[in-house]
């Protein structure tokens, strides 16, 4: 399905991933593989399961009662939905960040050092210096250096949105996935998130769900566009956006219908 | 007409009734709850300002003349036809005549201290410089005038001499600080020998219901008898102390004058306070004010409750309230939070949650009732089984006390903290849940790390109700450990400091005592309002601390639930 992706080192392979709600198919046999430290951009009208598609890969629609999953995803080679895996060790590896930013009730410092100090991390010297590296790395560092033992909550939105990140890559996981990241948010704070997940992709292996055309075609370097519950197309990026191979594809990013 | 312009619209339809409805609605709930302090404040207030001492002579029914004083309480107009009924002679002319209560004091030597008197024959009134309002620990106040004061039996000064007064602070204050002296020596040094004599018996039995042999119970006796001699000789150093103080304060006696001329002593170590209001100032007046307030609110209670301070119930109130949210808050809590989190979601949890809201609705007497049959005879017999069977067939645990009164006002403050820490922990976002997860935390580290955390302004509202409905709660509280008249405060300096097992006093039950089992209607009626006010508010600090809290918390969390 998207042969030029297979040239590169792959991290998340997807293979014959059924999903149900209920009776509800909501993902219908997916398959598809995604290529370390690029960015994956899912598209496709509202409800066409690409949200879904990303809370698989790390384990988030275990949290929905009536959800049952068929099928594998491999992390590395290892099926993740295996009994032996421990949800919260994968999710550490696969870190998430969610369409409304929402940082804890706690100070911008002790949200960064959440994920650390979870893990067991109680030394101030290497707490300090992830906390900085954290935010530096989510572009948020010169703003609130002054001011990290205040209420994250004192944050603007978009700034709230980058401590999220910072929070997400202060454990250091392989994989982020964004969850239409920058949909709640005003065009100068989306431009940021955008030029920082430029950065972040030297690093790390980035899944991005957008509602926005123009923003998968600026971030990303695969595209994959999903229709009900079924992937359609996946391949790179321009050639998505330039020259779909499915009729369906098309008329979606021409704006024929989505 | 501009088609604009408002047409044929009734006066119904514009919306204004409604308005006017509201309004009203929410005019007659402020004007009651105003009225309703007002009314306790003015007349709790009252009672402590010292009032002028008015001197009269009245008529009584054979038509003979008395000379009378004491402080006028209030008056009322009565039809003359239920004076003449009472044997009164009044002109037939008259329909209606006005009547005076008198606070007369005098109870030893009269025995009647509030009296009704007619307006008619009643000589204007006069307020005499000299008279005095004596307050006496024993038979309430008397009115009179001071006449000489005597050391031994000797005459020191009289009431001409100039010294008369300065001589009266001085020995009064002498008396006062020897009561004092002695009131400490009675309930810390004594109190504490009891004890000690009492721990010693209790030491003895629990020997010997170990089963140990005789030859070893003589062994341990011989000891015993040792440590309780030791304790007698203490005991006779200390009674030897207080006999001596107590012989020191009879020393000096007020001899005192009635209105209508009977002379009368009284010791100096039985009078708490000798005023004279007529010839206050109002800043005086005030100090005195206060003074009395303050006694009212730090003394213990004197004369079966309706004289003397409150101290105890106040006291007793506090603590019940904190052991309950001792022990409501956490159960509370925890009880709710495997409700909201952990519960698997159906008919059964429905059920249990039916009913817990449900025991928010049963009267309150019946969790007295409940208390009192399974806290108290079961639970509390099985302890005493268990723990205390030295001091067997005496109840420890197994009679009312603080701790089951806690324990029942804490079962039925129960579930107001669920239900309100549940509807706070459904408040948190999902989003937040989902981020502390995504992080790679486990359900129990998202809980007690973020969603609890930001459940507690909720977690406090529901203390904030539990607190205020159980410090105002009385029914039950009869029947598990409230009682009229505490020996002893249930937190003092005896190990183990906080005695659970103790009666309490309690103000909700110290209003209900005073105004309704006190001997003397017109004494207790104005200490039912004070009481009543203390209660009021002691319930409104309670809550504006918690609700002071529970505001800097969700500053604190301020954004996270929007």
């Amino acid at each position: 399905m998207n042969p030029t992706a297979l040239v590169e080192p792959i991290k998340l392979e997807v293979n014959n991933l059924n999903l149900y709600y209920g009776e509800k198919r909501a993902l219908n046999n997916v398959s598809m593989k995604i290529p370390e430290k690029k960015v994956t951009a899912f598209i496709g009208p509202s409800g066409c399961g690409k949200s879904t598609l990303l809370r698989c890969f790390n384990r988030m629609n275990d949290l929905v009662d009536s959800c049952r999953v068929e099928g594998q995803i491999l992390l590395d080679g290892y099926n993740i939905y295996d009994k032996s895996v421990d949800v919260a060790e994968l999710r550490r590896q696969i870190g998430m960040v969610f369409q409304k930013p929402n940082p804890f009730p706690k100070s911008i410092y002790e949200n960064v050092a959440y994920g650390l100090r979870l893990q067991g991390v109680k030394s101030k010297r290497l707490l300090d210096e992830v906390v900085e590296r954290s935010l530096k790395g989510a572009a948020l560092w010169d703003e609130v250096k002054d001011r990290l033992h205040e209420n994250a909550f004192g944050l603007s939105g978009g700034q709230q949105q980058r401590l999220v990140i910072a929070r997400a890559i202060a454990i250091e996981p392989e994989v982020i996935l964004l969850d239409e990241p920058a949909s709640a948010l005003d065009p100068i704070s989306t431009l940021k998130i955008e030029e920082l997940i430029n950065e972040l992709k030297n690093q790390y292996t980035i899944v991005i769900v957008t509602h926005s055309m123009q923003q998968a075609a600026r971030v990303s370097d695969y595209t994959a566009f999903m229709y009900m519950g079924d992937l359609i197309e996946h391949d790179l990026t321009d050639t998505v956006f330039t020259n779909p191979s499915k009729k369906q594809t098309e008329d979606y990013i021409t704006g024929r219908y989505g | 007409m501009n088609k604009l312009t408002r047409k044929n619209t009734s006066w119904f339809s514009t919306g204004s009734p409604w308005i006017w409805l509201n309004g009203g609605a929410i005019s007659l709930c402020m004007i009651m709850v105003v009225g309703l302090l007002g009314l306790i404040a003015v007349r709790g207030f009252g009672h402590f300002w010292p009032a002028d001492i008015l001197q009269t002579s009245v008529v009584d029914r054979s038509g003979q003349t008395h000379i009378i004083m004491g402080e006028a309480v209030r008056d009322e107009v009565i039809p003359a036809a239920v004076a003449r009924d009472g044997g009164y002679d009044i002109a037939d002319d008259a329909e209606i005549i006005t009547r005076h209560l008198f606070k007369m004091g005098n109870r030893d030597i009269t025995g009647r201290d509030f009296v009704w008197y007619l307006d008619m024959g009643m000589k204007p009134w006069e307020y005499p410089a000299d008279a005095v309002a004596i307050e006496r620990r024993e038979w309430g106040n008397f009115y009179g005038y001071p006449v000489a004061i005597k050391e031994q039996d000797q005459k020191v000064t009289e009431l001409a001499a100039g010294d008369f007064w300065q001589q009266l602070d001085a020995r009064l204050e002498r008396a006062l600080d020897l009561h004092e002296q002695v009131h400490r020596i009675e309930k810390v040094d004594i109190g504490r020998i009891n004890r000690q004599m009492d721990d010693l018996r209790l030491e003895r039995r629990r020997l010997e219901l170990t089963g140990i042999s005789a030859a070893e119970l003589a062994v341990a006796d011989a000891e015993f008898a040792e440590q309780r001699a030791a304790l007698e000789t203490q005991y006779a150093v200390v009674k030897a102390e207080r006999d001596q103080i107590l012989a020191q304060a009879t020393r000096d006696k007020l001899l005192v004058r009635t209105a209508d001329g009977k002379e009368a002593t009284i010791g100096f170590n039985h009078i708490v306070r000798v005023t004279r209001p007529n010839t206050m100032t109002v800043p005086e007046k005030l100090g005195q004010y206060v003074e009395r307030f303050w006694e009212f609110l730090t003394e213990e209670p004197r004369e079966a409750n309706t004289e003397g301070g409150i101290f105890p119930a106040i006291f007793g109130t506090i603590t019940m309230v904190i052991v309950m949210s001792i022990m409501v808050t956490p159960l509370g809590i925890l009880a709710a939070i495997y409700l909201r989190e952990y519960a698997k979601q159906g008919t059964m949890l429905k059920i249990i949650r039916i009913s817990v809201y449900n025991l928010a609705g049963v009267p309150s007497i019946v969790y007295g009732v409940f208390g009192l049959g399974f806290f108290v005879y079961i639970l509390g017999g099985s302890i005493d089984q268990l723990f205390y069977p030295e001091s067997l067939p005496t109840p420890t645990f197994g009679t009312p006390g603080l701790f089951w009164a806690s324990l029942t006002l804490a079962l039925l403050t129960l579930p107001i903290v669920i239900v309100s820490t549940e509807e706070g922990l459904a408040r948190i976002p999902s989003t937040i849940r989902q981020g502390s997860l995504a992080l790679g935390a486990t359900k129990a580290e998202t809980l007690w790390k973020v969603v609890v955390p930001l459940a507690t302004p909720a977690m406090l509202t529901g203390l904030i109700l539990a607190i205020a409905r159980a410090a105002g709660e009385v029914a039950p509280l009869m029947l598990v450990g409230v009682v009229k008249l505490a020996p002893s405060l249930p937190i003092d300096g005896n190990y183990p400091y906080l005695h659970l097992d103790q009666k309490i006093m309690h103000l909700g039950f110290h209003i209900y005592d005073v105004g309704f089992q006190s001997p003397s209607v017109e004494a207790a009626r104005p200490l039912v309002y004070a009481t009543s006010l203390i209660l009021v508010a002691l319930i409104m600090v309670l809550n504006i601390a918690a609700i002071k809290i529970r505001n800097n918390l969700r500053e604190k969390y301020r954004g996270a639930s929007e």
